[in-house]
């Protein structure tokens, strides 16, 4: 991968929560590479760290209050962790944006569909309040929802989950971003709408080359659209892979657990669970975090492993790959 | 919109407020009209005069016509009664969503300023502040703006704790709205409601101020007909001409029911869940 085709660069990104019972580790370490135009799926459990890595990413938190932010978050070179909160609120929804989980809230109750897309393009352009209405009208259709012209004058609340989530999807994508995070886009929709959902975003992507970070926790929305994936666990990354390569060939054995805990069809049997639990953030064990839970545990363990190439475009922060050499 | 005209209209009480306030405000607009008399003129003959058809609600013991002088006083108590809550409104709000909005010693500092506030008397900090500033009808409106700015801070303070953390003010950060943007966009829409239902209390409140100030004669000047001082003269012909306290006290009393009611009226239209709940 060469750094012209890499958009947002993530390395070694910590986040710290103070609380009064110590220090929460809710990301440690994290490295991340985004091309341009790919859809890279952030994988794991709740409380693994995903939403705060993306929220650090967006820089919506790390401003005080007993957080601590570090690393670098390179987006086309620039490291967004060292610049201002008014560069920042310039560059979000312009280069960068986000989508949210539960489209229900994430839509202002007072103002109209329209009138909240046309924000977007006024808050970052120079354009006049009619053209910007006019262009989210436009978004409106381009996100499929019906009659837009109609619909930009109706408030949220006169929505369907889906069509607020095609809304706000617009609404982020109206100044055609660079990248986009999409923190759990589909987990509110219902399964139908979810397929529309991935499907949009697919199309989006398409349509305007944008990047899009896909946060879930679900491994059929990975295997359906996503290019690449990287899972996620306890706050860093143990295994990053092409979709393909990674559902057929899995190297973490935390990985190999969720993939082993997929229902499947026909299968009557009792669903597979990853035995224990994840570790506590306020003491993280000093090895490998999966240990502990880990069936291939052996005494290198003990030692914290890096995230390293172990096939082409393959890494896993593992040391049964090293054992086997 | 039309859904809380609805559920206002059915309390019957509260548009019966709204009429009488309504009657206050063409009475205050068209004072100059409606009144009989010049407030301020002093007939020998008429002085003491009982309630009749010369003198609707009869003359005060320096012969002046006490509708005259009520419906010029409506114009002093309108007038602070909206200028004090207007102050209070807009600096309460303000400091309540800065405090609100922005946490730690920002409101630490606003909410103890606050909670000092809260601790005096309302006419007793009234009276502070005017003893300080000295009698003038600007000074009233500054002092009650000022007695009433906490209780706007406080309701300011506690909407936008329970609306800053909404998914939506999130998403706004998210595509590049400011922080005074997303205060004075997005939350402060939302938190309306409240505000709106506070300033027709507050009203009531004010106009009742006011009329105790003038009453302890450090509100208006002194020759202006407030209903406050209006009382007060009032207070010592009781025995010779009850209708010169009684009429100026029931104005008020209506006024600040009116506003009362209005302002529960309101609350229940605005948001049924408040219903039944205390100030």
């Amino acid at each position: 991968m060469n750094d012209q085709n890499t958009i947002l660069r993530v390395e070694d990104l910590r986040v710290r929560f103070r609380t009064r019972r110590g220090d929460v580790r809710a990301v440690d370490g994290v490295n991340l590479e985004l091309n341009r135009g790919e859809i890279l799926g952030l994988v794991g459990e709740s409380g693994c760290g995903k939403s705060v890595t993306a929220q650090a990413v967006m820089r919506l938190i790390g401003d005080g209050r007993g957080e601590e932010v570090s690393g670098r978050v390179e987006l086309d070179g620039e490291d967004l962790l060292q610049k201002s909160e008014k560069e920042m609120t310039k560059l979000r929804g312009r280069r960068i944006s986000m989508i949210f989980q539960d489209p229900m809230t994430s839509l202002n109750p007072v103002y109209t569909v329209g009138n909240q897309i046309a924000e977007v393009p006024l808050l970052h352009e120079k354009v006049t309040r009619r053209d910007a209405y006019a262009r989210a009208v436009g978004m409106l259709e381009t996100v499929g929802i019906p009659s837009p012209k109609e619909r930009a004058r109706r408030f949220p609340h006169e929505f369907s989950g889906g069509m607020r989530q095609r809304s706000v999807i617009a609404m982020s994508l109206c100044c055609k971003p660079e990248v986009l995070i999409a923190d759990e886009p589909t987990t509110a929709l219902d399964v139908t709408i979810q397929a529309q959902i991935l499907d949009l975003l697919q199309d989006l992507r398409r349509d305007f080359g944008t990047a899009i970070i896909l946060i879930t926790h679900d491994l059929g929305v990975v295997a359906e659209v996503c290019d690449r994936v990287a899972i996620m666990y306890a706050g860093g990354i143990v295994e990053q892979a092409p979709a393909g390569e990674l559902f057929r060939k899995p190297r973490h054995p935390y990985t190999q657990g969720l993939l082993a805990s997929l229902p499947k069809i026909g299968d009557r049997g009792i669903l597979k669970a990853i035995e224990g639990r994840p570790p506590d953030l306020m003491n993280l064990p000093e090895g490998c975090r999966f240990a502990p839970r880990c069936p291939h545990a052996f005494g290198k363990c003990s030692e914290y492993p890096p995230l390293e190439r172990v096939a082409e475009e393959h890494d896993a922060a593992c040391w049964l790959e090293k054992k086997h050499e | 919109m039309n859904d809380v005209w609805y559920r206002f209209s059915r309390n019957k009480l509260a548009v019966f407020g709204l009429v009488v306030i309504g009657l206050y405000l063409v009475c205050a607009l068209g004072a100059r009209w409606i009144a009989p008399y010049d407030p301020y003129e002093m007939r020998v003959e008429s002085v003491l005069r009982e309630p009749g058809a010369e003198h609707w609600l009869g003359a005060d013991p320096f012969g002046r016509d006490m509708f005259s002088r009520i419906v010029h006083g409506s114009r002093i108590s309108l007038r602070v009664g909206l200028i004090a809550v207007s102050i209070a409104l807009s600096a309460g709000t303000v400091l309540g969503m800065l405090a609100g909005y922005f946490g730690r010693w920002i409101d630490g500092l606003l909410s103890r300023v606050v909670d000092v506030m809260f601790s005096f008397p309302d006419i007793l900090l009234a009276l502070v502040i005017m003893a300080i500033l000295g009698p003038s009808t600007t000074n009233v409106m500054i002092a009650i703006g000022i007695v009433y700015t906490p209780i706007f801070a406080r309701i300011a303070r506690g909407s936008v704790l329970s609306v800053k953390n909404a998914m939506f003010v999130e998403a706004a950060r998210a595509i590049g709205v400011g922080h005074f943007m997303i205060m004075f966009r997005h939350i402060l829409p939302n938190i309306l409601a409240p505000l709106i239902i506070q300033t027709t209390l507050s009203f009531a409140f004010a106009i009742l101020a006011e009329a105790a100030l003038s009453f302890l004669g450090l509100g208006v000047e002194p020759d202006a007909p407030s209903w406050g001082i209006m009382l007060n003269e009032g207070k010592n012909w009781m025995e010779h001409g009850w209708w010169v306290a009684v009429f100026p006290g029931v104005a008020i009393t209506l006024a600040v029911l009116s506003f009362n009611v209005v302002g529960d009226g309101l609350r229940d239209a605005l948001d049924p869940k408040l219903r039944g709940r205390g100030d």
